[in-house]
């Protein structure tokens, strides 16, 4: 508690003695009463039965549904996600049966888009590209949450020392530029040899966790202080069951705001580590490892490097658009008036 | 400026409507609304919160939210219509003619800019500053009350205490000289005392400078023994208005009759010279008789709690909270804990809910000493004491609906089956009065005191025998304050209770108390029967809280 560096009592003790009897106007106030049946009388503090009800994430799909953002961007997610489940509703085109002789055609009939520098069809790489790029930005979000959501939640509960020691991990990270470390980390012997979608899951994983680790430790710091906690505690709930049943759980909204921001943005880093030649291996199709090989024929053939870019683009732009959709309906205060 | 005319309305508002725009559709915040402030009088509106007080007098200096708009009617202001006047002229009125006082004293300075920078911006913008702008900001916040006022300017507001910085908020109101002074809520969030001393000196200082004032509250005490006029509002409308002592001591309207009634500051007086049962209809608290032959079953004895307030890297200092506090509470009775902000009531409390370790001293329960048991032990103790807390939206867990929130310390302890626990919250809900359909909602569609209702639900799940209720009805309007304070006598009288009441309201604990101890500085400096501190107070400190109860001294 912060001492008063002034008082509160300022005047002498004495003042406050006289009796007060209220002030009487030396006017003459008309005594207005205002008829009972236009100012009818209610119950105090009614409980209104009417409604139906609805716990906070029903009234954040309310709000949801009716947002032509989160409309659209549920949509694009929806369709990459079928895409990437089932690439042969979408084209009867082999992608990987290329003929040179198509080598940088322009779009035929069957092929909309055109041939990549190969001889293979753009269109078709891009639909069996999408599942490695899906792959990824899912399992590196579900791994980021796992590891860093408990170290976070963990650290902002107990406090002490487990919170200083992951504060200064996850600065150490925080100074390490992710394109830098994913690359030094690829480098290494054992993910060099082996690369495949795995290697670059776990590379994005030991990048990405810091971040939700710091976003959940201050959701949780911020809802352990909370009466019910101290409720609950009084209950006799142990202190670790009362993390894991009031604190957690009323910490999960801003995390699933940056869960979901994260999943596109994993997606790119995906792209770029393939583009730089230290991501997926080249015979695993993605979106990254074909804008990096339409280099070549960038100056002539825009179109080749043009499309993956653009799925690639409107997946990212989808997630993070369902981010701020999400957070807009979670917490109705960030939203701009 | 006009020509001063006294027996034209300074401040005029005529069928006032004023209409908020949300996403849910129109909300109708004010209709019907009339008023009128003669020049250099004090005029009160009062109201619950929600019943467009603030809405009616932000209308007048034109600084409605923006979703709100003045749909209907005439605010006029010394014989100008302003009611849709260009932003210029009401950027002119503002400040110069027209003054504000807000309500927070924490939120309403720029915590980066000097006390003394933030006047002479006000004077500045009323191009009154002129060349010896240094003295005028001196003097400004020497009339509010500020001691060396010279060197108050150059300090920030986080060196202020709450009163300092609402004394610095009446200087910035009043810099300019208005001849209407717009307060809102300019005390609530100020211990009693600090709030008389601001208020008669903010009345002594606007009856010099001839200024009129516009006090919004929502303490009907306050507002009779400050104002001349007061004006009832309820749901947006005005229900009742007239000569504040008139009002007071006959109401004529029904909801101003139950205002009066369950005032604490009022009620607590009228107990004894109206009969009960007039009260009893009105939605007074009815304050029960206990026999005093009960043992005790909790006994304090010099607890003592020592914070350690790091002041730098390795060095602390001892900043003593709870300081030798020794009182025991009677098994079936109602003991209080009275203090002002600061004064360790809350520490003790969670002491004696063993969720804070105390530094020394012993806290027993039923004759078991309770702060050196294990884990295990406690967890039965926690069975019989359970907790209710001041802040309704932030006890109950917003994910948990109201069966889980009540049913989870049936769980956790393993009392009954699901179909058995099902009924005892049924059971329970009726208990607070609460339809039991309320069950399948949340606490977010719930009012703040219906939240509490739910509270005190959850904390009487386990049977308990001691309640301890820390500030329980602080945050809640009068009406509903009186609701719960009936309620808890009720459980009291039908379950054998025993309260532990946390307020810094002596009022209300006239109202439900059997005994009182009075704290200061984490020591109890007073120590007795509630009718021996109200009629006998034995401390000039008591003696004092006793005289800033707002309104005590007006029903006689």
């Amino acid at each position: 508690m912060p001492e008063n560096p002034t008082p509160e009592i300022i005047e002498p003790e004495g003042a406050a003695q006289r009796i007060r009897s209220g002030k009487v106007s030396t006017r003459k106030i008309e005594h207005y009463v205002a008829r009972l049946e236009d100012t009818p009388l209610q119950d105090v503090d009614k409980v209104d039965e009417s409604a139906v009800p609805l716990s906070m994430w029903a009234q954040a799909w309310r709000s949801l549904r009716k947002q032509p953002l989160f409309i659209i961007s549920a949509i694009l997610i929806l369709l990459v996600i079928a895409v990437a489940v089932f690439p042969q509703l979408f084209t009867h085109t082999d992608p990987t049966s290329c003929t040179l002789s198509n080598a940088r055609k322009g779009p035929a009939a069957g092929h909309p888009l055109g041939f990549t520098f190969q001889g293979c069809d753009i269109y078709a790489r891009i639909i069996f590209g999408a599942r490695a790029s899906v792959l990824v930005g899912l399992f590196t979000t579900i791994f980021v949450v796992i590891i860093g959501g408990a170290l976070g939640a963990l650290a902002g509960y107990y406090g002490g020392w487990l919170d200083a020691v992951l504060a200064r991990i996850t600065d150490i990270f925080f100074a390490l530029p992710l394109i830098l470390g994913a690359i030094i980390i690829m480098q290494l012997p054992a993910f060099r040899d082996n690369k495949s979608i795995w290697t670059v899951i776990i590379t994005l994983t030991i990048f990405g966790w810091p971040q939700l680790a710091r976003i959940t430790r201050g959701a949780v710091i911020e809802a352990k202080n909370s009466d019910y906690v101290m409720a609950s505690r009084a209950l006799g709930l142990s202190k670790f069951k009362t993390l894991v049943k009031h604190v957690v759980p009323n910490s999960l909204a801003p995390i699933i705001v940056i869960a979901t921001i994260s999943l596109g943005i994993y997606i790119v880093a995906e792209a770029t580590l393939s583009f730089l030649g230290v991501g997926l291996p080249p015979s695993i199709m993605s979106w990254g490892n074909d804008i990096a090989s339409a280099q070549i024929s960038l100056r002539n053939n825009p179109a080749i490097l043009m499309w993956p870019a653009l799925a690639l683009s409107v997946t990212v732009l989808s997630f993070i658009m369902l981010g701020d959709a999400v957070r807009d309906a979670l917490d109705p205060k960030s939203r701009k008036g | 400026m006009s020509t001063f005319d006294a027996d034209r309305p300074l401040l005029e508002i005529k069928d006032l409507a004023i209409t908020f725009n949300t996403p849910e559709g129109p909300v109708y915040a004010v209709r019907n609304a009339h008023l009128s402030i003669m020049p250099g009088e004090t005029v009160a509106i009062v109201g619950e919160s929600g019943s467009g007080k603030s809405t009616t007098a932000l209308s007048a200096i034109g600084l409605l939210p923006g979703n709100g708009k003045v749909t209907g009617g005439q605010i006029i202001f010394d014989g100008e219509d302003i009611t849709n006047v260009s932003d210029k002229r009401i950027i002119e009125l503002r400040g110069n003619s027209i003054g504000m006082v807000p309500q927070d004293p924490m939120s309403n300075l720029n915590p980066v800019w000097k006390i003394g920078f933030q006047v002479k911006e006000t004077l500045k913008a009323n191009g009154l500053a002129g060349d010896n702008a240094k003295e005028r900001v001196a003097e400004v916040l020497a009339e509010a009350g500020l001691p060396n006022a010279a060197t108050r300017a150059n300090q920030y507001p986080h060196e202020f205490s709450g009163g300092m910085r609402q004394r610095a908020l009446i200087a910035i109101g009043l810099a300019c000289r208005p001849r209407l002074l717009i307060a809102d809520e300019p005390t609530s969030a100020l211990d009693v005392t600090v709030q008389q001393q601001i208020l008669d000196h903010l009345e002594r200082l606007t009856t010099e400078l001839g200024t009129a004032v516009l006090l919004i509250t929502h303490d009907l005490g306050l507002a009779a023994e400050r104002a001349e006029k007061v004006v009832v509002m309820y749901k947006g409308q005005v229900v009742e208005s007239g000569p504040a002592l008139e009002i007071l001591r006959n109401p004529k309207h029904p909801y101003t009759q139950r205002l009066v009634a369950s005032a604490p500051s009022l009620a607590s007086k009228r107990l004894q010279t109206h009969s009960l049962n007039e009260a009893v209809e009105a939605n007074a608290v009815e304050k029960p008789v206990h026999s005093k032959a009960g043992d005790d079953v909790l006994e304090i004895k010099n607890l003592t709690k020592v914070f350690k307030l790091r002041k730098s890297l390795g060095k602390s200092i001892d900043f003593t909270a709870v300081d030798d506090v020794t009182f025991s509470v009677k098994r079936g009775t109602t003991t209080a804990i009275v203090g002002e902000s600061g004064s360790g009531k809350s520490t003790v409390a969670q002491m004696v809910l063993n969720l804070l370790k105390p530094t020394a001293g012993t806290i027993s329960f039923d004759g078991m000493v309770m702060n050196e048991q294990p884990e295990s032990e406690l967890f039965k103790f926690r069975r019989r004491v359970q907790p209710i807390f001041q802040d309704p939206y932030g006890s109950l867990d917003p994910m948990y609906s109201i069966y889980r929130t009540i049913e989870e310390p049936l769980r956790i302890h393993g009392m009954g089956d699901s179909k058995s626990r099902q009924n005892r919250v049924k059971e329970l809900l009726s208990h607070v009065s609460m339809p039991s359909s309320t069950m399948y909602r949340f606490p977010n569609e719930l009012s703040g005191g219906q939240r509490q209702r739910i509270a005190i639900a959850r904390a009487l799940a386990l049977q308990p025998e001691v309640i301890i209720c820390d500030e329980a009805v602080s945050a809640l309007d009068v009406l509903v304050q009186a609701q719960i304070l009936n309620l808890l006598n009720e459980l009291q009288k039908n379950l054998g209770l025993t309260y532990l009441f946390i307020t810094h309201d002596l009022a209300v604990v006239r109202q439900i108390a059997d005994d009182v101890c009075v704290m200061q500085h984490g020591k109890i400096v007073e120590h007795s029967s509630t009718d021996e501190v109200f009629n006998n107070p034995q401390q000039e400190y008591t003696r004092n809280l006793l005289g800033a109860i707002p309104g005590a001294t007006l029903l006689i």
